[in-house]
């Protein structure tokens, strides 16, 4: 995105405009969602978006002016835990690469939460080597076709759209045959399958395309495009990590430490040790996330980003294994195995031996530990990459 | 409290930092340092001076109108990061943090200690502590006249010794000052004699204890900061070196065994920026939990770069075991420092005290 418009509004003048709108929309007496409409129609939304598109031009920081006069007045907000993926992924990406009608059509209701969307990357076949995915996409007149299998898409089954990558060109090296769509999840070819994990729960989906048809006006940039415009995506997808600060004992440590203190008789010398390691690493982990918010607001980013998921996922693992230990007896016991299909995942929810289970997760969903460490080496500190033998060879020739 | 503190660089900083590095560089480079570290004078001539003196380093800590720069702990922090790259041998932490500090608790109550504290401030003097290196800072120093392992003692020219009435400056030339051999060739230590009716004395035993206790509090939270820098270093100079060195006709950076061994490290550097920044702002803005920043700090930045150092050793392979190839002088920096100002495990039990998670009974 370039830098703010030269006409665009300033501090004092969104100020102005929000509570302007707010006297003409008072949240106490207007319908939510005529609310959410009315807040992107003035701009409100996201003030660094264009204007007509939900935003004002401005720069991205001055959002926070918007959001602390809404909050004041009591205003709903979008619930954006909900709709993460359409905020995150989906809506830079139509931005970036949408036509002005698909972004007219698709931006409104997207932010407003009337559309829930979800992510079609990985594949059974595609995980860490997302560029090798085999879901075909073949031209047919005005419209692709799509045939394949996609997993661990979360809100598959509350979607109404999905952000997908296909293979369009099986001939080509693989980062080089891919194109971007925007998915019906209505058409009737699309199948949703609950994935069960280890938690015995269902976050996540499997869905299987069947002859899906979709207009070639859905595509979002060019056909054999498709992994740089993914780039965007999972840009974003980094960029809407880490935003407020998080107290002392903010995350899972918390939960560790209350248990601590509060059964004295569980404790252990060994387990004492160990607990002091991991809060001290926890409060470290918390002011490395201090600092590189800091870096953001001072308008440094750092690649220190990619350090936060890393250190997340080690501390929660070695958290919730230590408290199911601490527990005793009681760490033998499980809260409930039933299947459930929980909307909003709690980290830090339910009991010891759920978020031991769940935590196993965090070291592989969105860039195992291992891709993660490479990219540090690499993009980070300069180090070469292994030899490759995948990058000039035509799709349909790679190993599988 | 930590809500508060600021944990990126001024550009004062960044200037100080660019001042510090390039004197460094010029005049104490590491064929310097092992050419002078077996000798009897290890310090490098005039080094002090310029950085104590002609850079003002020295008087960091101390306000303008007792005689020093009027900066912070978070400027004197950097002036470590650098110290800690280039593995130093200058008393900068014993005598500009650690004695200063202990100083100035004492200088608006005491004249001799606020004329120590005016000389120590612009350089031309050295003071350190009269206490082993590894003296954390709730603990109790040893009382005794004899005390072994006192960091710096060789380039003192004045010893605060802490006695059962109070604590005394005693002039280098009236205390027996034995070197003694150390692990860490680049920080000289000495057994100290400091006999009964020698020096002045400065405060009362309570006094005394107060003061210094903020002095080591200081020392270990600004340690942490020479072990950020100590790590930083060793970690870039692991990455250029498996750039370059080529075996099975690839360079040995490539492997991904090594590269996630690095990334680690660095990792755990990214950590220690943000512990030792919290703990230089804690102590420059005196918040009320900097005893627990400090701690949090030492407990993960002497780990930290005892990890880096000992990576940097094996990743070089067999160079890195020569005492040609400067790894080792960071290697026995780290080892040494994990000692200073108290044992990571001594500052753990002071997390467990002050975050309030007890011991088993």
């Amino acid at each position: 995105m370039t830098g703010p418009h030269p006409t665009a509004p300033g501090a004092d003048e969104l100020r102005a405009l929000t509570r302007a709108f707010l006297d003409a929309h008072p949240p106490a007496t207007t319908d939510r969602t005529d609310f959410l409409r009315a807040r992107f129609d003035a701009g409100l939304a996201w003030v660094h978006y264009p204007a007509g598109l939900g935003g004002l031009d401005a720069p991205r920081a001055l959002q926070a002016v918007v959001d602390a006069e809404l909050a004041a007045a009591g205003a709903p907000d979008n619930d954006p835990r909900r709709i993460g993926i359409g905020l995150g992924m989906a809506a830079p990406t139509l931005l970036a690469y949408g036509s002005d009608e698909v972004k007219r059509r698709f931006l409104k209701p997207l932010w407003a939460g009337e559309e829930v969307w979800c992510q079609l990357f990985s594949e059974p076949g595609a995980g860490s080597d997302l560029a090798a995915l085999g879901t075909r996409a073949v031209r047919d007149g005005d419209h692709w076709v799509v045939d394949g299998q996609k997993v661990w898409t979360s809100s598959a089954h509350l979607a109404r759209w999905a952000i997908l990558i296909a293979r369009t060109d099986p001939d080509a090296p693989k980062h080089r045959g891919i194109t971007y769509f925007v998915c019906d999840m209505t058409d009737p070819g699309v199948e949703v399958r609950p994935l069960r994990q280890i938690t015995g729960e269902a976050e996540f989906n499997e869905v299987f395309l069947t002859g899906v048809r979709i207009p070639d006006a859905h595509r979002l940039g060019e056909a054999g495009d498709g992994w740089r415009v993914a780039q965007t995506t999972l840009m974003n997808e980094r960029v809407s990590i880490g935003g407020a600060r998080v107290p002392r004992e903010g995350g899972m440590i918390g939960k560790l430490a209350a248990t601590w203190r509060e059964r004295p008789e569980l404790r252990t010398h060994e387990l004492h040790r160990r607990l002091l390691d991991l809060w001290v690493d926890a409060e470290v982990a918390r002011l490395t996330g201090e600092r590189l918010r800091q870096q953001l607001v001072a308008g440094q980013p750092g690649p220190e980003g990619s350090a936060m998921k890393l250190g997340f996922a080690r501390l929660n693992q070695a958290i919730s294994g230590l408290e199911v230990e601490l527990l005793g007896d009681e760490g033998l016991l499980y809260g409930e195995w039933a299947m459930t299909r929980p909307e909003l995942v709690d980290f830090t929810g339910r009991d010891a031996g759920y978020r031991y289970l769940r935590s196993k997760g965090n070291s592989i969903e969105g860039g195992t530990s291992e891709v993660l460490l490479n990219i540090v080496a690499e993009r980070v500190l300069g180090l070469p990459s292994e030899p490759r033998n995948d990058k000039d060879v035509p799709w349909k020739d790679l190993a599988r | 409290m930590t809500d508060r503190l600021d944990l990126l660089y001024s550009e004062t900083e960044d200037d100080l930092r660019a001042a510090v590095r390039a004197l460094l560089a010029d005049r104490a480079g590491h064929t310097v340092l092992l050419d002078r570290i077996e000798t009897d004078a290890p310090y490098v001539p005039g080094l002090w001076k310029s950085l104590a003196t002609d850079i003002g380093a020295a008087g960091l800590l101390v306000p303008e109108k007792l005689g020093g720069q009027g900066a912070s702990h978070r400027e004197a922090a950097v002036v470590l990061e650098e110290l800690g790259r280039a593995v130093t041998p200058v008393p900068y932490l014993t005598s500009a943090v650690a004695a200063t500090e202990t100083l100035l608790a004492l200088a608006a109550e005491s004249a001799p200690a606020a004329g120590l504290l005016a000389a120590v401030a612009d350089g031309g003097t050295v003071a350190v502590l009269a206490v082993p290196l590894s003296t954390a800072p709730d603990a109790d120093p040893p009382h005794g006249p004899a005390v072994p392992a006192v960091a710096d003692a060789p380039a003192a020219d004045v010893l605060l010794a802490p006695r059962a009435d109070g604590l005394y400056a005693v002039p280098a030339e009236e205390a027996a000052i034995e070197p003694q051999t150390p692990l860490d060739l680049t920080r000289p230590l000495a057994r100290v004699t400091t006999e009964p009716g020698t020096g002045t004395r400065l405060a009362g035993p309570e006094a005394a204890r107060a003061a210094v206790r903020r002095g080591l509090l200081a020392g270990a939270g600004l340690l942490a900061s020479e072990q950020l820098g100590l790590a930083e270093r060793c970690l870039e100079d692991t990455v250029r070196y498996t750039r370059e060195r080529h075996q099975f006709n690839r360079p040995v950076g490539s492997f991904q065994a090594l590269k996630h061994r690095m990334a680690q490290v660095w990792l755990d550097v990214v950590g220690a920026r943000a512990a030792a920044r919290a703990a230089a702002d804690a102590l420059a803005q005196g918040a009320p939990d900097a005893p627990l920043t400090v701690a949090v700090a030492q407990a993960y930045c002497s780990r930290v770069a005892v990890r880096a150092a000992e990576e940097c050793v094996q990743l070089h392979g067999g160079i890195g075991m020569t005492w040609e190839h400067p790894a080792h002088l960071a290697l026995k920096r780290a080892k040494a420092d994990q000692l200073a100002f108290g044992p990571a495990g001594r500052h753990q039990d002071t997390v467990a005290a002050l975050a309030d998670l007890p011991a088993p009974r």
